[in-house]
């Protein structure tokens, strides 16, 4: 085991994090007591637009969601029993099974019958996104759904022709909204939401480019509690303040040397979601002084990010800092659409290649030892393309640990082998 | 200076014994329900063979699937670092060890000190694994001993697109029913393994010299079949299931030192 040697202590901020999101779940939940709104729809859906609605509106996010379940094994078990029993195969997302489970069984995973929602506002880019909501509308008796088709390829490609193709989705979906709900739509408040939602993504690209200290102020499984906010509510000024107060917490760690890890000897990244129910995978790497600084994934799933002129990631300036005023709905959609589709998560949909080159910046700039990819069964999205990242490393000269498991589904986990490989891979990192 | 190594794999322990580096003592037993009881049974007879106590043996190093299990050991080292250790010992110019047990398939890339430069383990499934060979063995009706010699008898080559243990041996039935040689298909089933071994290791990149240690290298069959698959001299130890425990006991042997 590895000697302390940087300070530690948990963050100030982890109970307000718990408290807002809780909050934020039941606010969904009981939305219509007040008169409220709500809709679900995928973590990456343009959630700025149904912001236009009012303040009282409402989202449940799919793939947060479905992880939430995941944490509980055993819910998560019976969602999964009860989707499959209903014909659909065990090799879909683990997450649209979770969610589709939950719905089936009436049941919320926070407690209470599932609230079902008044709408489905989504986006389509990996092929289960295509179809979740389409059958969650179904299995609900008809939810009425909106999809946005957001594969426009690689943002270097992004034109002004493409981003028109998803603006005018958006368009045409905001007059959906007001004739589906009966409401009269605000501009001030979308053009908020998305000031909101830039600095909100930025702000988290911030924090994680801080990572890139030795010792790291943070660690890979607390920052999966920390993203959640821009995968449920990035558009809200919450998110925003929460994040706020974040980044300032994360640079007294970072200017005091308090590390997430008192005995970091080694870093590590990851890549996709990991198996939510076994994150002691990752105890197991601390007691050894190997922490995970971050992923891809949890970098930008919601984090926005730009080249810096020395030539290094760090968070992509906000349209409020490069003093862009918004005025028109038009501009708004226009600007969310080029922040959105510039999002790194997104990229590698299209190129094996640019995703191994982000990896691999990754590894240079937060000073990575190792690469542990989890070739995720439950998502084929985030792990296309990942044996191909491997053959990146294995080229770049970087140790790296393949496993196999799954993000939602227990049954194909092995923890006690994924353990021995991990010790197999701690020697190599000459650890253990 | 006596140290030893004990392997803990999903059919047999092993443990070996070393004085001075030099081979005193092996045992082997079937791992079986009672872990205690197979780690007693293995040492017990390591012991004898090397008239040795207990409590004679400096530094004891585990391996294998049930890693603390046993309450003798100082400490542990994984299935890869143990035999990239032992591999470059029995042949200085290994540098890919290829371990093909019961349940696992491994292979570790090292250096010319025996230090793990890279690893791969197989997936979860034992179509690629000693398991796998018995099971095909008993849907044949023939010894698992036979396996190796009958392959080589082999007239033709059958393809088998067997992707697990459970389709595989549908597969064997249907060429049974189909009049198909039995040496052909004891050859398809090597065959079989071979593919997914090699794939598996060609992940790594194959670097000679090779040495194919673990149960399966006791199989002739097997082992022709490797040579053909990857096209290029696969080299077998003498007692090929000790080499992880023997690795094993070289670590211990270092860290007794340390
Ligand atoms: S990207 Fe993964 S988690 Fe998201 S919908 Fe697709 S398969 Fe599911």
């Amino acid at each position: 085991m590895a000697e302390i040697k940087y300070q530690t202590k948990p963050l100030d901020i982890w109970n307000e994090g718990k408290a807002l999101r809780q909050q934020y779940y039941e606010n969904y939940a009981k939305a219509h007591e007040k008169g409220g709104i709500r809709w679900a729809g995928g973590a990456w859906a343009y959630s700025a637009v149904p912001a236009g609605l009012g303040d009282d509106v409402w989202s449940l996010t799919g793939e947060p969601y479905g992880a939430s379940v995941a944490f509980d094994k055993k819910f998560a078990a019976r969602c999964h029993e009860a989707i499959e029993a209903k014909g659909f195969a065990r090799d879909l997302c683990a997450y649209l099974r979770n969610y589709l489970g939950s719905i089936v069984l009436d049941e919320y995973v926070f407690g209470g019958k599932f609230p079902k929602p008044d709408f489905q506002w989504t986006t389509h880019i990996c092929c289960s996104h295509a179809k979740w909501y389409q059958i969650a509308s179904e299995l609900e008796g008809g939810t009425p759904l909106f999809c946005i088709d957001v594969s426009t390829g690689l943002y270097q490609d992004f034109d002004e022709r493409r981003r028109e193709y998803v603006v005018n989705q958006l368009l045409d979906g905001i007059n959906w909204l007001e004739k589906i709900t009966g409401r009269d739509y605000d501009d001030e408040k979308l053009i908020q939401a998305v000031y909101n939602e830039c600095e909100a993504t930025s702000l988290w690209a911030e924090i994680c480019a801080m990572n890139k200290t030795i010792p790291a102020p943070l660690d890979e499984k607390t920052m999966y509690s920390l993203y959640v906010f821009g995968t449920i509510m990035k558009h809200r000024p919450e998110a925003v303040a929460f994040y706020r107060k974040l980044r300032d917490e994360v640079q007294v760690r970072v200017d005091n040397k308090i590390a997430a890890v008192g005995n970091e000897q080694r870093r590590v990244i990851t890549d996709t979601q990991p198996p939510w129910g076994f994150l002691e995978v990752f105890r197991y790497l601390e007691s050894y002084g190997v922490v995970s600084v971050g992923s891809l994934y949890t970098f930008s799933l919601i984090g926005a990010w730009e080249v810096k002129d020395d030539g290094t990631w760090g968070p992509k300036t906000t349209p409020q800092e490069q003093g862009i005023d918004i005025t028109t709905r038009r501009q708004a959609l226009e600007i969310l659409a080029d922040w959105t589709h510039a999002r790194p998560e997104w990229q590698h949909f299209y190129s094996a290649q640019k995703k191994s080159d982000m990896m691999l910046r990754i590894v240079r700039e937060w000073q990575v030892d190792g690469v542990l990819l989890h070739y995720n069964r439950g998502c084929e999205g985030l792990s296309l393309n990942i044996a191909e990242n491997r053959l990146a490393f294995k080229e770049a000269g970087v140790p790296v640990l393949p496993f196999e498991g799954n993000m939602g589904d227990e049954r194909e986990f092995d923890l006690e082998r994924t353990k021995k490989a991990v010790d197999s891979f701690l020697e190599l990192l000459g650890v253990k | 200076m006596i140290t030893a190594g004990i392997d803990f794999g999903a059919k047999n322990v092993k443990m070996v014994i070393l004085d001075d580096g030099k081979i005193a003592g092996r045992g082997s037993t079937l791992t079986g329900f009672d872990l205690k009881i197979a780690v007693k049974d293995a040492s017990e007879m390591a012991l004898k063979a090397a008239k040795l106590k207990l409590d004679e043996i400096a530094h004891i190093t585990e391996t294998g699937i049930g890693q603390g299990s046993v309450e003798f050991a100082a400490d542990s080292v994984s299935e890869v670092g143990a035999n990239a250790k032992a591999g470059v010992k029995l042949l200085p110019s290994a540098r890919t060890i290829i371990d093909v047990g019961a349940e696992e398939a491994r292979a570790v890339k090292c250096d010319e000190s025996g230090d793990m430069k890279d690893f791969v383990v197989n997936e979860r499934c034992a179509a690629g694994a000693g398991a796998f060979v018995e099971a095909m063995s008993r849907a044949l009706e023939v010894e698992l001993e036979q396996m190796g010699p009958m392959s080589l008898k082999a007239t033709e080559a059958v393809p088998m697109n067997a992707q697990c243990t459970v389709f595989a041996e549908s597969e064997v039935v249907s060429l049974i029913h189909a009049q198909t040689p039995k040496p052909n298909i004891a050859r398809a089933i090597h065959d079989a393994i071979a593919e997914r071994v090699i794939s598996m290791v060609r992940r790594l990149g194959i670097t000679e010299d090779i040495l194919l240690v673990g149960g399966l290298a006791y199989d002739v069959g097997f082992v022709d079949a490797m040579k053909r698959g990857l096209g290029v001299e696969v080299h077998v130890p003498e007692f090929p299931e000790y080499v992880s425990a023997y690795g094993a006991a070289l670590i211990a042997q270092e860290r007794a030192k340390e």
